[in-house]
Parts: C-alpha cells; sequence; structure tokens
C-alpha cells in the first residue's frame, strides 16, 4: 500500500511538473526548429547528397551550441522584461542600437525572401502557381498573429513545428542503413577525400544555419511577450533544450533521407532534391517538398515578428500578440507589409534572387558577431542579471562558441563574396 | 503628406536617440575593449565589402 501510495504521489508530480512544462514551453521549441528554415533544409539535403552519414556528428555537436547561446536570451528576457533590440539600445546607447535595429531589419528582409523562394519552389512541384503560394502563405501567416492572443499564436506555431517532423517519418520509408548512420552519428571523422575546401565551405553553412542574428532577437521578444518571469527560468531552458534536440533531429534525418535517396550528387536546392525523390517515390517526394514549404512558412513568421518586436519596443508601439489589431496598428502592420513586399519580391521576373540569397550570408556576417557580444555583455552585467549573471563555465562556453562562430561565419561570408579565395 | 510624416519620423528618432544617450551598462575595461574590437571588426567588412563593390565595377 505505501509503495502504491508513493508511486501515485511521484505520478501525481510527474503530471504536475509535466503541465507546469506545457505552460512555460514554446519559444524554444519554435526558434529552434524555425531555424531548420528553407535554407537551412536545402543545406542539410546537400550534405547528406554530398558527403552520404559522414557528418551526422557535427550536426549533433551543433545541438549543444544553439542551446548555450539561446538559453543565454531566455535569461535576459525573464530578468530584464526586455526585448534584445531593447536591451541593445539601454545598455550601449543609440549607436549600437541603430546600428543593431537596421541590420537586423535588413537582414531578415533578404532572409523572408530566401523563405518565399523555398516556399515557391516547394509548391511549384504540386503545380501551384507562385502567385497563389505567396499569397495563400501571407493571408495565413497574418492570420495566424492576429488571433489577439499569444497563447493561440504559438499553439498554432507548434503545429507547424510538428509538420516540421514530416522527415522522421519518411525517413523509416526507405530502410536506410541503420549501421551506417550510427557510425556517422557517433564516431567524428571526415568523409573519404579528406579535409577539402568544398567540405570546409559545407562545415561553415551548417554553422551559418544553426545560429543566425534573428533567433536571438526572437526568442528574447518572445519570452518577454509570453511574460516568462525569473521563476519560469528552469522550464524556459528545458524547451530551450528540447527544441535543440528537435533542431538536430530534422537536420539528421534531411541527411539520412538525401544520403540514401541521392547520394553522391550535387544538390543546388531543397526543391530539386524533391523533384529526384518524387522520380524515386512520388510520396517522399511530397514529404520533402511539404516540409520545405513548412520550413519556410515557419521562418518567414518567426523572422518578421523577431523585426516587428524590434521595432516595436525601440519606437515605444504597442508590440504584443496579446494586442488586437486596432490596438496595435504599427506592429502588426510592419508585420504584414513587410511580409507581403518579401513575397512580391519573388514574383518580380527576373528578380536577382541568387544575388539576394548570397547577399543574405554576408549582411549576417556583419549582425551576427555583435548581437552575440552584447548578449555576453549583457549577461555579465550584475547589475542587470543579479544572480542569473553567466556562471565561469557559461562564460567559458559562450565566449568560446562565439568566437568560433566569429570566425567560421566570417569566413563563410568572405567566401560568399570570393568564391575562388578558400579554393 | 510624405513632408509630415518623414518630420514626424524624424522627431520620433530623435526622441529615441535623446532616450538612449546615456548607455547604461557599466563601461568597464572588458566592455570597452569589446566595443572597440567590435569597431575594427565592421570597420574591415565594410572595406571588404567597397573593395567587392568596386572590384565588381572594373
Amino acid at each position: 500500500m505505501n509503495v502504491l501510495a508513493r508511486l501515485y504521489y511521484r505520478y501525481q508530480k510527474l503530471l504536475k511538473m509535466l503541465r507546469l512544462y506545457l505552460m512555460i514551453a514554446g519559444p524554444g521549441i519554435i526558434v529552434m526548429v524555425a531555424d531548420n528554415d528553407a535554407g537551412g533544409i536545402t543545406t542539410y539535403t546537400a550534405t547528406g547528397a554530398q558527403y552520404g552519414f559522414h557528418l551526422i556528428w557535427f550536426l549533433i555537436l551543433l545541438g549543444p551550441v544553439a542551446y548555450y547561446v539561446q538559453e543565454m536570451t531566455v535569461r535576459l528576457g525573464a530578468v530584464t522584461k526586455r526585448g534584445h533590440a531593447e536591451a541593445i539600445f539601454h545598455a550601449f546607447g543609440s549607436f549600437w542600437g541603430w546600428f543593431s535595429l537596421l541590420d537586423l531589419v535588413l537582414t531578415d528582409f533578404l532572409t523572408m525572401i530566401t523563405e518565399f523562394i523555398g516556399m515557391t519552389a516547394a509548391m511549384k512541384l504540386f503545380g501551384v502557381p507562385d502567385w497563389v503560394t505567396v499569397l495563400a502563405a501571407w493571408l495565413l501567416m497574418s492570420w495566424m498573429v492576429l488571433q489577439g492572443r499569444y497563447w493561440t499564436w504559438e499553439k498554432l506555431a507548434l503545429v507547424f513545428c510538428a509538420l516540421n517532423l514530416i522527415y522522421v517519418p519518411a525517413a523509416f520509408l526507405i530502410n536506410p542503413p541503420i549501421h551506417e548512420i550510427l557510425r556517422g552519428s557517433v564516431i567524428p571523422h571526415f568523409p573519404p577525400g579528406g579535409f577539402t575546401n568544398e567540405l570546409f565551405f559545407l562545415l561553415m553553412a551548417n554553422i551559418g544555419t544553426t545560429i543566425a542574428p534573428w533567433m536571438i532577437f526572437f526568442q528574447q521578444s518572445a519570452v518577454v511577450d509570453k511574460g516568462l518571469q525569473e521563476k519560469d527560468m528552469t522550464g524556459g531552458r528545458i524547451d530551450t533544450a528540447v527544441g535543440s534536440v528537435l533542431t538536430v533531429v530534422v537536420a539528421v534525418f534531411c541527411i539520412i533521407l538525401t544520403a540514401t535517396l541521392v547520394p553522391g550528387q550535387h544538390i543546388e536546392d531543397a526543391a530539386t532534391a524533391a523533384m529526384k525523390f518524387m522520380a524515386i517515390n512520388k510520396h517522399l517526394g511530397a514529404c520533402l517538398a511539404i516540409g520545405l514549404f513548412d520550413a519556410g512558412l515557419l521562418g518567414a513568421i518567426c523572422i518578421s515578428l523577431a523585426s516587428s518586436w524590434a521595432f516595436g519596443e525601440v519606437f515605444g508601439w504597442a508590440h504584443s500578440l496579446n494586442h488586437k489589431l486596432k490596438e496595435a496598428p504599427w506592429f502588426y502592420a510592419y508585420y504584414m507589409f513587410v511580409l507581403l513586399v518579401a513575397g512580391v519580391v519573388v514574383l518580380i521576373p527576373g528578380a536577382p534572387l541568387v544575388l539576394i540569397t548570397l547577399f543574405v550570408q554576408v549582411i549576417a556576417v556583419t549582425l551576427l558577431p555583435a548581437a552575440l557580444v552584447f548578449l555576453i555583455l549583457l549577461l555579465n552585467d550584475e547589475e542587470t542579471m543579479g544572480e542569473h549573471k553567466n556562471t565561469l563555465f557559461q562564460n567559458v562556453a559562450n565566449i568560446g562558441i562565439t568566437a568560433m562562430i566569429i570566425i567560421v561565419s566570417t569566413l563563410y561570408g568572405i567566401s560568399a563574396l570570393f568564391p575562388g579565395l578558400l579554393k | 503628406m510624405i513632408v509630415t510624416i518623414f518630420r514626424s519620423t524624424m522627431q520620433t528618432v530623435r526622441g529615441i536617440n535623446q532616450k538612449y544617450a546615456t548607455p547604461h551598462l557599466k563601461t568597464t575595461r572588458l566592455v570597452r575593449i569589446c566595443l572597440g574590437l567590435l569597431r575594427a571588426y565592421l570597420f574591415l567588412l565594410i572595406a571588404i565589402l567597397l573593395f567587392k563593390f568596386i572590384h565588381s565595377l572594373h
């Protein structure tokens, strides 16, 4: 009887913890899954097709990297109740504030265009005209935020996050070689041919897709909008950790799909991979195309929100998803206008889309180091953070990660500008 | 109308600049070094971008 009572007590405690976690969960999972945006899916499919299962271990290592950076935004948001843009203005003054805000707006706008490129390419495989995709996606994204409740938006976004996991069942349909996958996951090694420039470029691209400037701004603002308090920090951390696991799972299963079905082939983008899949198995191709559309949609929603929140914080507009359209007209107008313009750019015949994709990488390089350095400096300010400031271990880990990201993203940006330089 | 919007935006920007004129982070030596390095890094990137732009024109 005593054992039964203890088991029941533990069950009730576990249930209560789960309920509490489900209330707090959201920003971490959404930001991490949205990180696997259209550009991310393209990078993973190219990695799998080119190098098979040999780089899975590398992507697994990127999970903790994303977690450590994003976890800082949870603490900063919960303690200061300020978004990242406002926090930079407040702590470093208007020069660095404007630099960060305008750079964020430009980077986000260009990235949104790439999300629409991904969405239209995916739906084209089902015979949907580009303008229909752009219009439908824009209406859907606008409807999601106009619910007037952060909670509703978050749950809708989580449904799209779940759809992003479509690559997992798809991979089980093709009976991938488990032994090779395990070897590629557990034993760090380079693919046959060794460490070439091409491999280096792809590794840089994978790191570049793991941490993007908008993620820092988005999660901190989402934490504030959700109203997370200092007491919710553990839940926020678990949320971020679960998100980082999911982001790695999606990346790994993308690699498994292309490494099994189109090994050794050069993949230009994820839509090309989906087309090749369709020739092999119609359903698999459809899965990849749906996943690509979903990735673009989630990315566009989060990126546009990151900019809208940032502008709202700095300009003093009402900027919460808990507001109705009438209560926060500028916030919603900015969100919808930027998405619409980004979508329309994709529809312009002869628009320099390749140049835009290239430019995203270069512009992101100018913002990412600044955002990361500001984050670490803010997290070390005892006056602001009190007992939640970075510990020695967190500083060692985060400074190491930041240094690595700055070096790699700079090299990535330079190699995008001068393609022959690293060859 | 455009002039009115422009004027009102400029006024808002001036207000933001005034509000955040003084940085609130304690300016320790570490903060100064980090911001200095960040400035140098950004100047370097701008120089590279300018070089690429001029190189492309030729």
